[in-house]
């Protein structure tokens, strides 16, 4: 019954979560630059603007293929909240990327072109973190059902914390920050305009701004689980964390400037083995 | 419904100008001046743009690239020329390549004259074309259905 709620939960509110998340992120990079910047709700009028607008279609599969980006987000997103197997949740994961790079490539950009094989570059640098923190939870919890970790005596940051840093490292690339916002960026004037979505629009873009949102949440969800145990007031350190977390993010942002595919392969690739791989021996050794 | 002047995205096409105009038009978005706060994100990108901002007058070689940028824009949309080259040629308008205005070519709703425009006059003349930004999306929706 309560996965239901969860789900349910999850389905209706992330994309209001993640849209407040996002004004807020805008409104801290304003501070941060000593700047007013826009209202909490800016990224609501976006979404509410872009819905309003003209539809230009630049071929027939592009908001179709947006959508099932959206739809298999949410598909994982309702498995992750319904407490289901995190290995499948990570694979699915994966796939929703695909179809988006398939969206992006589908046009005639040479910009999104460009940005759809830099999607794919961020994913073979954070794929590999990804499964070692779904094996990192199996070794310490001896599941990888999201239902059996959250009921451990003990939260598994306690033993796998080289991996919680590793995935604050990669999520970077996900929530499209700086210094990794290399296939897009919520910033102007970059050397391939908008990268992936140079030739999406109105509907289109909304679609794909929703299911970043869908995502967003889904990956707190997974810091959520580095914390949560079977005690309630755990619950309410994970929030509080994740907010420090999300926090560190736009603080990187706006501290960093974007890196070389290079730089950013290497630097994920290293971190993935110093502090996943280490983390992972270490868990083999004592569990 | 919402309303398109929440959240209006602006595109910056220099067309000619000397520069002038373009650093007064970056001035906008420094901590002083912040148009962000008016939900104005300076895009790159004519498919998501609302508003386009040109500075300069047009030559020989930019007027496709302005058409080209202006018809990639969905509507509703609005054209902001800034500085008093994009208003009428200005000081080059004798010259033999300039072809006059932004208006030469595509409808220009707001002009913004300065030479160079300042930020202030910048900003009030795109929060002019905000207004008519909502009476374009207004007249869409009546004649033009749901779009
Ligand atoms: S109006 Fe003046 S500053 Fe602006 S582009 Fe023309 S000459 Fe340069």
């Amino acid at each position: 019954m309560m996965n239901v709620v969860f789900v349910i939960a999850y389905l209706v509110l992330a994309p209001f979560i993640g849209g407040l998340l996002d004004g807020v992120d805008r409104i801290i990079s304003a501070r941060m630059q000593r700047r007013k910047g826009p209202g909490l709700l800016q990224p609501f009028y976006d979404l509410g603007k872009l819905f309003s607008k003209e539809m230009i279609a630049v071929n027939n599969v592009q908001l179709l293929l947006n959508l099932s980006y959206l739809v298999i987000l949410m598909i994982a997103g309702s498995m992750l909240f319904a407490g289901a197997d995190l290995l499948m949740v990570l694979f699915i994961l994966s796939t929703a990327d695909m179809f988006l790079i398939m969206a992006a490539s589908s046009d005639s950009s040479p910009y999104a072109n460009m940005g759809a094989s830099r999607e794919m570059l961020q994913m073979m640098a954070y794929e590999p973190l990804t499964l070692l923190v779904a094996v990192g939870f199996y070794l310490t919890t001896g599941s990888f059902h999201v239902g059996d970790i959250i009921r451990e005596p003990v939260s598994a940051v306690a033993w796998m914390p080289g991996l919680l840093v590793g995935f604050m490292f990669t999520t970077a690339i996900k929530f499209r920050k700086s210094p990794f916002d290399l296939s897009t960026s919520h910033h102007a004037h970059q050397e391939m305009v908008k990268g992936i979505t140079t030739e999406m629009s109105g509907t289109t873009l909304a679609i794909m701004n929703i299911a970043e949102y869908y995502e967003m949440v889904l990956l707190f969800g997974i810091f959520f689980l580095f914390f949560v145990n079977s005690t309630w007031w755990s619950w309410i350190v994970a929030f509080v964390i994740c907010g420090v977390i999300f926090f560190l993010e736009t603080l990187w942002d706006n501290v960093s400037a974007r890196v070389k595919w290079k730089t950013l392969l290497y630097s994920c690739w290293s971190v993935t083995l110093v502090a996943g791989g280490v983390n992972i021996l270490i868990l083999m050794l004592v569990k | 419904m919402s309303k398109v002047s929440k959240s209006p995205w602006l595109l910056h096409y220099d067309a000619s100008s000397c520069n002038g105009c373009d650093i007064e038009v970056l001035d906008c978005l420094t901590p002083k001046y912040d148009i962000e706060r008016f939900g104005i994100i300076n895009t790159g990108d004519p498919f998501q743009a609302d508003i386009l901002l040109i500075t300069g007058g047009v030559n020989s070689q930019t007027e496709s690239v302005v058409k080209q940028i202006y018809s990639q824009m969905p509507e509703p949309k609005v054209v902001v020329a800034v500085g008093i080259c994009a208003c009428t040629g200005g000081v080059f308008k004798e010259c033999y390549n300039i072809k006059g205005g932004i208006d030469t070519v595509i409808p220009v709703d707001v002009y913004v004259p300065g030479c160079a425009a300042r930020p202030e006059s910048i900003i009030d003349g795109v929060v002019k074309a905000l207004q008519i930004l909502d009476e374009k999306q207004t007249a869409l929706r009546q004649n033009g259905g749901d779009s």
